[in-house]
């Protein structure tokens, strides 16, 4: 099971702003009991400390990405041309693993899976013997989806930002509630036929 | 793809004033009021959503807002783009006062929706419990028993009993279609072929019924089912047995034993779980006719052998009917590389079963560890998926599996070829790769892991390069590059030898240098710098580790090891700098444990500290080398300690002193820092006062000192601080040595110095001894200086 996602940016922002790594988009599964937080602290804490759980895996994501492409010889992504639709995007994307052992950040093990298209990071955040394999497979569609339904790769605009109903309605078919879906291209197919819908209205 | 509008967006979220709010959730509350829901709505909830997702503190939204929102996410009617919405936003207000979610009437969207509010809103378990109460209903009306036994009859009847012809096509057929062509056809396999057994993830069809959706997901959360509640209380189950009126679907094919309907539910889900297994095993041995379909039998392999494990965990009389599928699968896997990355469940099954089912599990470990990390290292999940295989299940592999042991050079290729994502892996893993017999081996591998970075980017390059480019030149070519290293003849036996698979064919090479030579060429491709930069980390678990258990013996190899590869290493920048630095606190480290290897290895040691380049080189890790002799070459450390000894130090240390204090006339600036220099004068003042004969000579070279320190070539080459503390420290030790037995207690103090006798003793307590030595220092301190 799945215990969040989250789209957050890669690369120094163009266009003036310092190179924070800014979070677009974070789901919880919230799988994992939580330790009840010591008393007589402030009744969004626990929003707080996953807030600041989701920053913590962004950043770490960014850093592996600028390292794998550092070591893979790639050139910055704003150098590059825009890939011509999103399965090519997803395809040449960069794939990376690591693991962040307990209490950092979270209170129990977990396994983080990235995936860098261009200036954007898609990442799951996994338990620790999850099947990554079927988890990358996710992690690609979802990402194809998103780059799609939320233009990511045209013009630069805000969707990301302002449509959520349409990733939730994503994650609603593709990964719900955090469940990794062994599904073969049929169930994709009836799946994508229901986004499609729900998409046009 | 990001923007500054957008950034300018959040900030606007984030900022905006408490009036501007309060007057946008009127205006939500009055569009939510309204019947007719346009885009308008739409376009305000994205911004409430926005506005409450964007700052990390929670906002708290008006009380009539919070409820039109649940009034929204409850009813049934709503579409689900405001269901959507209204229920993102209210899982990011957790925490609010939710009514009774529960209770609402609703459809089996909704209910989903609200239990994702629910679990959102924090471990309230109540309301956890009454929405999974509510689930549950959904299911099956009547409620009697226990839930999880209700779950598990579920979850056989759609993995074991699921339809096997197609669901009918909601749009079926036009004009022309006669009601015949309207019948279901059969499910097919991947390949096309029809379904040869009951219903799985595997089994394609134009359109599916509700119970084939059903046993998508049952499969999908089956494992993390039967981790959960395999165990849990397994006493209840059997006697209030519903089991056997199930009046779910018949099965169509393979008939079942009707022993197994006796079965308790858990049990019995088990047993179901495990023919389900078996016939995705074999299911994925067809040749899907869709890319994506390959890949999810892969995925199906991986998630069917982890679940036969934990059945087998749970009740080993599995193993038999188990083992004999898993290793007719290894037997079809094994020489496959583009299945590796099941060959580790596999692995694992092998590691927890072996040996209840008394199975030779060589061959799969011979092949998980030299053919996966020699040539699958650039794959990054399964370089990770391996490093995790190896952690877990370091233990058991360190005592029953041979060849693990021996594998470590193989072991150090994913690392090498991805340092930054499996540094803390490693760290981990490494400790219990050290042994008293591979410890040498390991260090030497260590260092030299760049240039495994280098072989590995060489042998990859090659193998993709043309035919013609692999040829082996002839050995009178004098090579240019790495490239053409790889493949000249003097070079091979090199690069082999880096690239070995197992360990015990040598510590290290003899012609190294010529091997880091010939790699200077890739020094600063990134991938190398970035290994470099992860090795002291290793170098530093390494010795921490071997200090646990070193003995004797192998304290002194090391040191050797040391001394021997502080210059020899591949030439990356800060590289030698950083394992110098590492090597310098390890030295001392353990000087500490064995006090004696100085006197043991001082033939080394003297060759190493007169050699006056080593100071240029290597100038921090020289000054250690330097202390150590000075602090730990005395007969208190080892009564094997002579005087010959000691003056041969001093001799070989004099001249170093001598030479590198020469004030030429045409002297260029001295690339050594005065720190070598007090160095050398507090240590052959130290072996001074332990060989007293030498103390002449030594107060003529401290005065000596004295007025190089005062010359005015040398004021500048150093600044006025460095040149007043080589003064300060030739002028102390001069007075110290004045009185032999007092400088003797001072620079070489006993090791029983640590005692509590030498402070509570008041003939012998060091704060006489330091009154004594205050009075005798003031007393001289009218000696002009020189």
């Amino acid at each position: 099971m799945v215990h969040g996602f989250l789209i957050h940016t890669l690369c120094p922002v163009s266009a003036g702003s310092s190179s924070v790594c800014r979070v677009l988009y974070t789901r919880f599964f919230c799988s994992e009991t939580l330790v009840p937080l010591p008393a007589g602290l402030d009744a969004g804490a626990e929003r707080l400390l996953q807030k600041e759980q989701m920053m913590v895996v962004a950043r770490q994501v960014k850093s592996a990405c600028t390292l794998s492409r550092e070591a893979a010889g790639k050139p910055p992504p704003e150098s590059c041309l825009p890939p011509l639709d999103e399965v090519v995007a997803v395809q040449e994307a960069d794939c990376g693993v690591f693991r962040l052992g307990a209490g950092e950040p979270f209170q129990v093990e977990k396994t983080v899976l990235w995936l860098g298209v261009l200036s954007l990071g898609f990442s799951l955040v996994c338990e620790p013997h999850e099947n990554l394999l079927l988890a990358e497979g996710t992690l690609r569609t979802l990402a194809r989806h998103c780059l799609e339904h939320l233009h990511l790769l045209g013009p630069p605009g805000t969707d990301v930002l302002l449509k959520v109903d349409r990733t939730e309605v994503l994650l609603d078919r593709l990964l719900p509630h955090g469940q990794l879906l062994f599904a073969n291209h049929r169930f994709i197919h009836s799946l994508e036929k229901e986004i499609a819908a729900c998409m046009a209205k | 793809m990001f923007t500054a509008g957008a950034e300018s967006l959040i900030k606007q979220a984030r900022e905006i004033q408490d009036e501007d709010l309060q007057k946008f959730y009127t205006r939500v509350s009055k569009l939510l009021h309204g019947k007719d829901f346009g885009n308008e709505t739409v376009d305000s909830l994205q911004r409430l959503y926005l506005i409450v997702s964007a700052t990390k503190y929670s906002r708290a939204l008006p009380e009539d807002v919070l409820q039109l929102l649940q009034d929204l996410l409850c009813s049934s009617k709503t579409a689900e783009q405001f269901q959507a919405l209204s229920c993102a936003i209210l899982r990011e207000t957790f925490p609010c006062d939710l009514r009774n979610l529960s209770d609402e009437e609703g459809n089996s969207k909704t209910i989903s929706h609200v239990a994702e509010v629910t679990l959102a809103q924090g471990s309230n378990q109540d309301k956890v419990s009454s929405v999974a109460h509510r689930v549950l209903k959904c299911l099956e009306a009547r409620q009697p028993e226990d839930q999880i036994n209700l779950v598990s009859r579920k979850l056989v009847d759609w993995l074991r009993y699921a339809s096997i012809q197609q669901g009918v096509q909601l749009s079926s057929g036009g004009f022309f279609t006669s009601p015949r062509t309207r019948q279901p056809s059969p499910i097919t396999e991947v390949d096309g072929a029809v379904a040869a057994d009951f219903f799985t993830v595997l089994s394609l069809g134009q359109s599916y019924t509700e119970d084939q959706w059903m046993n998508m997901h049952a499969f999908s959360m089956i494992r993390k089912w039967l981790l959960c509640y395999s165990t849990d209380g397994s006493g209840n189950g059997d006697t209030d047995d519903k089991s056997e009126v199930d009046g779910s679907v018949m099965s169509m094919v393979s008939a079942t034993s009707t022993s197994s309907r006796l079965l308790p539910p858990k049990e019995r889900l088990r047993e179901k779980a495990f023919e389900y297994c078996h016939r995705l095993i074999e299911q994925s041995d067809r040749k899907a006719l869709k890319k994506s379909d390959a890949e999810l039998q892969k995925a199906c392999l991986i998630e069917a052998v982890t679940v036969m494990d934990i059945i087998c965990r749970e009740d080993p009389s599995f193993v038999y009917r188990a083992f004999a599928c898993v290793k007719a699968l290894y037997g079809r896997l094994s020489g496959d590389l583009a299945f590796s990355r099941a060959l580790l469940p596999i692995a694992q099954f092998y590691l927890n079963h072996s040996e209840t089912a008394a199975v030779d599990s060589e061959a799969v470990y011979r092949q998980l560890f030299t053919r996966i990390p020699s040539e699958l290292f650039q794959e990054p999940m399964l370089a990770f998926e391996f490093t995790q295989f190896c952690r877990v299940n370091v233990k058991v592999l360190r005592e029953s599996v041979g060849i693990f042991k021996h594998s470590f050079p193989n072991l150090f290729k994913p690392l090498a070829w991805n340092s930054p994502a499996l540094i803390s892996e490693y760290v981990e893993l490494l400790p219990s790769l050290i042994g008293p017999d591979t410890a040498i081996e390991i260090l030497h591998s260590l260092l030299d892991l760049p240039c495994l970075t280098a072989a590995l980017d060489i042998q990859l390059r090659s193998a993709s390069s043309q035919p013609s480019e692999r040829v082996p030149l002839d050995p009178s070519v004098k090579v240019s590059s790495s490239m053409e290293a790889f493949r000249h003849p003097y070079y091979r036996g090199m690069f082999l030898y880096i690239l070995r698979d197992e360990a015990g064919t040598g510590d290290t090479i003899d012609r190294l240098s010529v091997l880091h030579e010939v790699l200077a060429d890739m020094a600063d491709s990134p991938r190398i710098v970035q290994c470099a930069q992860t090795t002291p980390i290793l170098l530093q678990v390494f010795f921490n580790e071997a200090a646990q258990f070193a003995d004797e013996k192998l304290i002194n190899q090391l040191v050797l090891v040391i001394l021997e590869r502080s210059s020899l290493l591949y030439d990356i920048p800060n590289y030698k700098r950083e394992v110098q630095r590492v090597f310098s606190s390890q030295l001392l480290v353990l000087c500490k444990l064995h006090p004696s290897l100085i006197v043991e290895q001082c033939k080394e040691l003297m060759e190493f500290s007169g050699t006056t380049g080593n100071i240029q080189s290597k100038e921090n890790f020289y000054t250690h080398v330097v202390w150590a002799i000075g602090e730990y070459l005395s007969v208190s450390y080892d009564k094997r300690c002579t005087v010959e000894q000691i003056t041969a130090f001093f001799e070989t240390l004099e001249a170093v002193l001598f030479e590198i204090t020469q004030v030429r006339l045409s002297a260029s600036i001295p690339t050594y820092s005065p720190r070598v220099i007090t160095m050398l004068l507090t240590t052959l003042s130290k072996l001074a006062s332990r060989s007293q004969d030498l103390i002449p000579r030594v107060s003529l070279f401290l005065s000596k000192m004295r007025s190089f320190a005062r010359s005015p070539a040398v004021s500048s080459w150093y600044s006025e601080e460095d040149i007043e503390e080589i003064h300060t420290r030739a002028s102390e030790l001069i007075n110290l040595l004045k009185l032999p037995s007092v400088a003797q207690f001072v620079l070489a103090p006993s090791t029983e110095g640590t005692s509590p006798r030498w402070h509570r003793d008041t003939n012998t307590s060091l704060p006489l001894a330091m009154r004594a030595i205050s009075k005798v220092l003031q007393r001289d301190s009218s000696f002009s200086p020189g």
